[in-house]
């Protein structure tokens, strides 16, 4: 488990977190019932407050990726596919409302938009 | 690791005056302990004075100030003797060898550990019987660190430690700072212009600006809270100039290319409203960058006129 912190893009540092271990889950590297790092270990690891490092745990745990065992550690959970899906689909929609109202702002219309996703989506399924 | 309620720092209705200056301006603040306080600000803002007031190095004219219960210029020995200070130029004495500074160090101290010390030093591969004289900035900064950790201090007080360092010695103060926290629930106070560094491990921010504390949250309500709004030149001209500086939490508006900017300190379930109530027509609307949240609170900066 290798997390890298970038702090040029303005993403928050437990934004960062919660998406590299989201990866690395869906990716397979991190695989169920696998510990992860204990939130002391990952703090003096990236070089970030360790409140930063727990507030990225709990969400990814309310969230179900992960669940914590009572004084043993934070562990990959089985249901992440789930369990998640509302939540994957919230976070698409959040990305669409912010390019609807881009498009809205460059005077194009919603089935542009619409057109443009499916032709993008059908070359990147040809290459 | 988790802030408590207990505070080891208190300081109410701090002010100091140099001439007509008034260098710090009725400061309070607590810092509490398990948490990493950072201190930010322009320089000349305070920050050093304040710092200068925990050391007992200055007595306070008006108001108080209380660290670990005590008064600093009173009680030297119980406040200095559970601090480890790292300065920007740590004064070590050039004609000592590293060896001997840390035993000379290590009388003032009764909770020195002697098997951290070295330890300490041995990581830094530096040789211990090297006089300090002969070191370079980076690696007098790194003894200096060393000192200041050996008698595992309640609280690390750190004064822009990491001013004109490589990037290693600066990873080195970063990881000291963490490793304090996360060891026992001791306590960090970080004075910094590295903004990056400051994001990374504090949990709690105050910025100062000509003596006043003008920012005072926990650095998830800072980063969270201050949000960035753009409207057109026409949009502000058909509302009224003065509506939009009602908004609240309103910290700065300024004009840039027939595009007016709003930066607010508010969260954005208490603008919505606000901004709703106006029908006001937003270009883009984002949450600030640390770096552009100080330059906010900062004094006005002329620009130079390209066009």
């Amino acid at each position: 488990m290798h997390l890298r912190i970038t702090q040029h893009d303005g993403v928050p540092i437990y934004l960062q977190i919660i998406n590299q271990i989201k990866q690395l889950i869906t990716s397979g590297r991190l695989t169920v019932d696998h510990e992860i790092l204990p939130i002391r270990v990952l703090a003096g690891e990236l070089l970030v407050n360790p409140n930063t490092v727990a507030r990225a745990y709990r969400e990814l745990e309310t969230e179900g990726w992960v669940y914590k065992k009572r004084g043993a550690g934070t562990f990959v959970s089985n249901q992440q596919n789930t369990l998640s899906e509302e939540v994957c689909k919230k976070q698409i929609k959040d990305r669409i409302d912010v390019l609807l109202t881009e498009a809205h702002h460059m005077n194009i219309s919603t089935e542009e938009v619409i057109d443009l996703i499916l032709d993008t989506s059908k070359r990147k399924r040809e290459d | 690791m988790q802030a408590t309620e207990e505070s080891i720092i208190k300081i109410q209705g701090l002010t100091r005056e140099f001439g007509k200056q008034k260098a710090l301006d009725n400061v309070d603040l607590q810092v509490k302990k398990g948490q990493v306080f950072g201190i930010v600000g322009e320089n000349g803002a305070g920050k050093t004075t304040l710092i200068k007031h925990l050391l007992g190095l200055y007595k306070a004219e008006q108001g108080k100030v209380s660290v670990f219960g005590f008064d600093p210029v009173k009680n030297p020995a119980e406040v200095l003797g559970k601090i480890g200070y790292l300065s920007e130029q740590p004064d070590l004495p050039g004609w000592m060898t590293i060896s001997q500074y840390m035993n000379y160090m290590s009388a003032f101290y009764p909770s020195w550990d002697k098997n951290l010390a070295n330890n300490l030093i041995h990581v830094t591969s530096i040789d211990p019987d090297k006089k300090i004289k002969s070191l370079s900035k980076g690696q007098q900064a790194r003894i200096g660190l060393c000192a200041a950790q050996a008698h595992r201090p309640e609280l690390l007080l750190l004064d822009e430690p990491s001013s004109g360092l490589d990037p290693l010695v600066r990873k080195e103060i970063l990881s000291a700072a963490i490793r304090t926290v996360i060891d026992d629930g001791r306590s960090v106070v970080f004075s910094s212009h590295y903004l990056d560094e400051v994001e990374r491990i504090c949990d709690h921010l105050i910025m100062f600006r000509g003596g006043r504390v003008v920012l005072s949250a926990s650095m998830s309500e800072v980063l969270n809270n201050h949000q960035m709004i753009t409207i057109s030149s026409a949009e502000l001209n058909r509302v009224g100039q003065d509506k939009i500086e009602r908004l609240p939490g309103l910290i700065k508006l300024t004009e840039k290319r027939k595009e007016w900017y709003i930066n607010c300190f508010s969260n954005y379930e208490e603008l919505l409203p606000a901004i709703e109530k106006l029908s006001l027509d937003i270009l883009e609307k984002r949450l600030m960058t640390l770096d552009e949240i100080f330059l906010s609170y900062c004094h006005e900066q002329k620009t130079l006129d390209e066009e």
